[in-house]
């Protein structure tokens, strides 16, 4: 980092910016009140001249920290990247041009915006420094995977493939896992794309499972170490150096280091018992389509015979969505999303091998996966009866089973009598303990509270990863009890950086669907291990030096950024003190937005790198009639939702935007600090506007509890504008979809038509 | 006829499907239905159906021979083909239930008073006779479908019409005369002869 | 020898006295406009329509259809088979496909053919005499012959059902077929272009049967026709035409609507924008009159 600061600005003139903006007037703004060094224009600054004119400033040490007024940030990325020095960007072209309106009486108020972020980007630009890793990292290529399932043997095989040692965890005596007793598998292939006259031919059958020779495959392969009979009992350190205690259950314990890790510990099969209204357990002929597996097994490919007699059996039905997608107490709330393509498979089992009947009653029929409907047809080809209708009882009498049910379609209650009942029954998620629910004992303030945590720990299943970490000894969960990760960006990425889930603990699914998953999780894995190596943040700021540091003096040990940090990357020294894994960390600033004394920053994100650039607008008086809104804005999806109305607007198909408005990106609602608002109101803003993803169960926070946290800080911010007697209108917070076009700017626009009602804020300076 | 139904009751007792299958046009497709609905949604007379194809499909698979092969509603199709451009699963649903009602009237299970089964049967018989319709005489026929005194009213009911037919040469006398014919009659009815021999037997030995 | 020669399917209603013999009397007068020979196919017989499944079994049927396309190709060898009636071109193309699709089938109509002593190839493309003025010939060449652009009448084009499913014309939807539109258009006449009506069902099968139920149908198809200024109704298929406009007084009986709506053949508007009498154009055979037409004709 140089030791001199060097201020320099660039102003592009191109787009537009030249033709409707008075540059001069700016370049002054930047240099007398920016406090640039310089300030130079070109008219087309992103081209390879004016890229080159900017290096070479930086080159000869004439700038250190770089303010572009150009278009937005999410714009010309590659041109402007200036990785030896620290930048801001004004958004002149999408943030002022294409969102207002080029005409004489808006000339003023649209110069002043542009004023405005041009002096903003230069306060921002003043308070950065050029992140640098902390060197503390070291690249460990070694995996740990944990599960001995298809999952886990093909996150093993994929990243052993791609150069990176192995080692595999398996808590049974054998691989295979819950997919062992597989007779077959559901097919992995749709049917050829290319159907002669819509007719059905190559319709794809049931498969060899193929387990034994992935097993086969891992045994064969040098770089997988497999550890049978073992459990994980402790996992300490961050992406880069975990520590992992490997315990075998004769009692030995190696500890390994490795740089990231895989959870494939899959599902266990639903407990059968809880339907007694299906005679389970009080017939042997009821079975689980798991138990079926084993029965289908035995008969290797003759007649499926039945258990109680051992008769072939001439006539099956199967149960679809038994004990699930019910609220009853002890039912999975849930679709297993495979339990149907199992059935079609079953019940083919027995139209080739026994020649029986075979009827389904099913409520409503999905089948995902590769196969998907071309399966289903499959199984209609074999004659499968398929009946949508939904069973209420099995009764046992004199040696046959009958099966009452409702036929849906027809509306009536009928019934059907059968050799074998088999119960399509769903996948329970093996994972951990809740780590909030043990976090829950630990900050429960009363006794009666802490009992009543413990008690939701009671049933809880065995800890899996034995997390060494201030939030608990597993993977956070979001519902059901599978691991929590962002469902459309980014579905193998766990709150805890550097484990990621693969396969149906974190969601249920097929067998082809989780070894998908577990390539994807695998990929992910390397990527954090050497990412880590790097002390780059691995998602969704790909490549991010910078990470949380602290004034240690300032801190009060308040414990806030150690228990809403989202993704466990805080401990706790022996002091108290909070003690930062940058590389569990993923910059998202949540830490900065909960500390009340504001010791926690980033080099290049900071309560002043925000912070000065609201100080820095130009603040019309009351009487002006010119107030000011300021707009927090995620960077992930509401700011680009901006973008985009811009470019909509520009092409005529969008709304303009108040000229009132002064927009700031953040890196996730959760890192907006308190006194940023507070300070805004009291420097005079009107109206605040804060913009962040959709929270709680259908997240869209890519720093998964970030928009939460803010909105619970933000819920007492009503409070402060009561006790400085400002309506509580001039501050609103909204989830913000990336698709939310018109929403966005329409947001900001009805603050200036709130502020038109309840009048200018009176403390402006 | 009766003792066709005898004989398909033995062999396919307790599967309807099956007999279905072997013995309608197209009857293999019953079991790709995946009860969407969207047939009955589609039909422009659906509303006229005790069960529309959808729900025919699934009292098929439910074994209910009797209420199917007696039912009205196959006879409600008016070979639109809504239904069959529509069906996501491609099945020939206008061509199953010509099927499923040609096997209702082989085996003598249509209701009495269903007047597009007499009609259809009438067109038929007047097709064979001659090789080619003769729409007078089948008007003529239609119109006396329920005996005379009824025959007269529907024929003044549809007089003006008539008349409108023939002013226009859209309707000619002459044809309850004679009419129309192809030349090789002889022919024609031997080569329909043995194609009605040739399904005839067919069915019986999936019948024996 | 005309540019385009066909094996003709003409069909038991365009027979002389018969309910669409003003049908080809029109398509005759476009032909020959067009520079098309029509060869009938000797001795053709009736197809069964979609109505003859009560009595004849599916052999039967299908027997019925191959005879005529093995008499085509007997007799007009390598030329492809065009009907104007819907329910012909419809049962003579599916009991081709079946046949193809089933050898046994078109074992057994073979032995059955045998009895009249033919034999069927079963190699000719069938065609509706739209889709052979469409892909055949085109707009562009349709649009070229017009000598008395049809200025001034708005016209809805009832495309029905067996002209449009399940085979319809090359390139257009079932919802939404554009081709009656396009024809309208190229005839300098205007479309209804979002006729709502346009593949709605008339009942045909049921017209006589259950005359109320089909009657129904028929009110809605006029009814739109109406609500849109159209002023007259244009169709391709024979059964359509007969059942929306041979009923209108019944219905107007029944409803007490006042409908007078022409229904009339694509090829009765080529007909007179081709400068043909209305004698050849068949307007003649109009139940309700197409007066429009008329004026224009008698210009």
């Amino acid at each position: 980092m140089a030791a001199e600061k060097k201020l320099a600005g660039y102003i592009c003139t191109g787009c537009g910016i030249g033709e409707r903006l008075n540059v001069e007037q700016m370049r002054t703004i930047a240099t007398r009140e920016g406090k640039l060094g310089a300030c130079k224009t070109h008219p087309m600054l992103c081209g390879a001249e004016g890229v080159q004119m900017i290096r070479d400033d930086i080159a000869a040490g004439e700038a250190t920290h770089v303010m572009i007024g150009a278009c937005s940030r999410r714009s010309k990325m590659e041109a402007f990247s200036f990785p030896d020095a620290a930048m801001s960007r004004a958004n002149l072209r999408e943030g002022v041009l294409w969102l207002r309106p080029d005409t004489e009486e808006q000339k003023e108020t649209t110069q002043e915006m542009a004023d405005d972020y041009i002096r903003m980007a230069c306060a921002e630009v003043r308070f950065m420094t050029v992140p640098s890793a902390s060197g503390e990292q070291e690249l460990n290529k070694t995996l740990l995977v944990v599960g001995g399932g298809v999952t886990g043997m093909t996150a093993a095989l994929e990243a052993a493939r791609a150069g990176y040692p192995v080692h595999l965890v398996a808590e049974e005596n054998h691989l295979g896992g819950v997919w062992t007793d597989l007779y077959k598998r559901v097919p992995f292939r749709a049917a050829a794309a290319d159907v002669v006259g819509s007719k059905d031919i190559d319709l794809p059958q049931p498969e060899d499972p193929g387990v034994d020779a992935l097993a086969e495959r891992i045994r064969a392969n040098e770089r997988i170490t497999v550890h049978l009979n073992a459990r994980i009992t402790r996992t300490s350190g961050a992406p880069g150096r975990f520590s992992a205690d490997i315990s075998t259950e004769s009692g030995g314990t190696v500890t390994e280091n490795v740089g990231a890790i895989v959870q494939a510990s899959d599902f266990k099969p639903y407990d059968a018992s809880n339907l007694p209204e299906f005679a389970y357990g009080k017939s042997p002929d009821v079975v689980t389509n798991f138990e079926l597996e084993r029965l289908a097994k035995d008969a290797n490919g003759g007649p499926i015979r039945r258990p109680s007699d051992g008769k072939e059996v001439t006539s099956v039905a199967f149960i679809q969505c038994a004990g699930q997608r019910s609220d009853k107490p002890g039912h999975l709330p849930y679709c297993s999303g495979f339990c149907c393509t199992e059935s079609i498979k079953q019940a083919m089992y027995f139209r080739e091998q026994n020649g029986a009947d075979a009827t389904v009653l099913f409520d409503d029929l999905r089948t995902p996966g590769a196969a998907g409907e071309d399966f289903y047809r499959s199984g209609q080809q074999a004659q499968v009866t398929f009946s949508k209708g939904k069973a209420s009882e099995v009764v046992s009498e004199n040696g046959t089973l009958k099966v009452h049910f409702k036929d849906l379609i027809l509306n009536e209650d009928t019934a059907m009598d059968c050799d074998l009942v088999v119960l399509a029954t769903g996948q329970v998620p093996n994972t951990g303990p809740d780590p909030y629910a043990q976090l829950a004992v630990e900050e429960a303030e009363t006794e009666e509270e802490k009992d009543a945590a413990r008690r939701k720990l009671e049933n809880a299943p065995p800890s899996i990863l034995n997390l060494d970490y201030r939030q608990g000894t597993d993977l956070p969960q979001l519902k059901h009890g599978f691991v929590d990760s962002h469902f459309i960006c980014f579905p193998y990425e766990t709150r805890r950086t550097g484990i990621y889930a693969a396969g149906p603990c974190r969601r249920p699914m097929d067998m082809k669907q989780a070894m998908e998953d577990a390539v994807g999780a695998a990929l992910k894995a390397i990527q954090s291990a050497e990412n880590a190596g790097r002390g780059a943040a691995v998602h969704p700021r790909v490549g991010d030096l910078s990470y949380p540091q602290f004034r240690k003096e300032g801190c009060t040990q308040c414990k806030r950024c150690t228990v809403e940090c989202p993704f466990g990357a805080i401990n706790e020294d022996e002091q108290r003190y909070p003690l930062f894994n940058e590389s569990r960390c993923r910059r998202c600033g949540t830490c900065m937005g909960a500390c009340p004394v504001r010791v926690i920053s980033f080099e290049n994100y900071s309560i002043d790198t925000v912070g000065q650039q609201i100080k820095n607008v130009d603040m019309p008086d009351e009487f002006s009639e010119k107030p000011r809104i300021l707009a927090l804005a995620c960077e992930n999806d509401a700011y680009p939702a901006l973008d985009m109305a811009a470019q909509a607007a520009q092409m005529g198909d969008g709304i303009e935007l108040t000229p009132f408005a002064r927009v700031i990106p953040v890196r996730c609602l959760g890192s907006v600090s308190l006194s940023w608002i507070t300070d805004a109101l009291n420097t005079g803003y009107d109206g605040i506007v804060l913009m962040g993803c959709r929270r709680d169960d259908d997240y869209q926070c890519h720093f998964v509890r970030g928009s939460a946290m803010a909105a619970e800080r933000l819920s007492k911010v009503g409070d402060t504008l009561q006790q400085m007697q400002l309506e509580t209108e001039r501050v609103a917070v909204y989830e913000v979809a990336i698709t939310d076009i018109q929403r966005a700017p329409q947001l900001i626009n009805d603050m200036a038509a709130t502020i038109e009602k309840v009048g200018m804020n009176p403390f402006k300076m | 006829m009766g003792d066709l139904n005898q004989a398909m009751i033995e062999k396919y007792r307790t599967n309807f499907l099956k007999e279905v299958e072997a013995n309608v046009e197209e009857g293999e497709w019953v079991k790709m239905c995946m009860q969407c609905g969207v047939c009955s949604g589609s039909c422009p007379l659906g509303k006229f159906w005790d069960h529309p194809p959808q729900e025919l499909f699934m009292m098929i698979r439910a074994g209910k021979r009797d209420e199917v092969l007696s039912s009205d509603s196959m006879w409600m199709c008016t070979s639109c083909y809504n239904c069959v451009v529509r069906c996501p699963r491609e099945l020939p649903i206008t061509h199953i239930m010509h099927g499923l009602a040609h096997y209702a009237k082989r085996l003598g299970l249509v209701p009495e008073s269903q007047p597009t089964a007499a009609f259809a049967q009438m067109f038929w018989d007047n097709l064979m006779q001659k090789g080619r319709v003769n729409e007078l005489k089948l008007g003529l026929k239609l119109y006396f479908m329920n005996g005379f005194g009824d025959g007269i009213k529907v024929a003044l009911k549809h007089q003006k019409i008539g008349m409108g037919m023939l002013k226009t040469g859209r309707m000619s006398p002459m044809e309850a005369f004679g009419g129309h014919a192809v030349k090789d009659l002889k022919g024609f009815q031997s080569m329909i002869k043995k194609a009605q021999e040739l399904e005839d037997q067919r069915i019986a030995e999936h019948g024996a | 020898m005309a540019t385009r020669q066909y094996s003709f399917y003409p069909g038991c209603s365009s027979q002389k006295g018969a309910s669409s013999s003003n049908y080809l009397t029109s398509v005759q007068a476009m032909c020959e406009e067009l520079d098309i020979q029509l060869n009938d196919i000797p001795d053709w017989n009736c197809c069964a329509a979609s109505i003859g499944y009560a009595g004849g079994g599916e052999l039967p049927r299908l027997t019925l259809s191959a005879r005529n396309i093995a008499l085509s190709e007997e007799h007009n060898p390598g030329q492809e088979i065009v009907a104007t009636c819907a329910a012909c071109w419809l049962s003579t193309r599916e009991a081709a496909e079946r046949l193809h699709e089933d050898q046994s089938l078109l074992a057994e109509a073979n032995q059955a053919l045998a009895e009249a002593g033919l034999k069927l190839k079963n190699e000719t493309p069938i065609k509706h005499m739209v889709e052979a003025l469409i892909e055949d010939i085109g707009y562009d060449a349709l649009g070229a012959k017009v000598k008395k652009p049809l200025e001034g009448i708005k016209i809805a084009g009832y495309v029905g059902c067996q002209t449009n499913r399940p085979f319809g014309i090359d390139g257009e939807s079932y919802e939404n077929p554009r081709y009656l539109d396009k024809l309208v258009e190229t005839m300098g006449a205007d479309s209804v272009p979002d006729y709502e009506k346009k593949v709605q069902c008339c009942g045909g099968a049921l017209a006589f049967s259950e005359p109320e139920k089909s009657q129904e149908m028929v009110k809605g198809i006029i009814e739109a026709a109406y609500d849109h200024g159209a002023d007259m109704i244009v169709t391709p298929c024979p059964v359509c035409q007969m059942n929306v406009e041979v009923y209108q007084d019944q219905i107007n009986q029944t409803y007490g609507t006042k409908f007078k709506m022409p229904v009339v053949y694509y090829s009765t508007l080529m007909a007179v924008a081709y400068g043909r009498s209305a004698k050849d154009a068949a307007l003649n055979g109009q139940v309700i009159p197409a007066k429009k037409l008329e004026a224009i004709a008698a210009k």
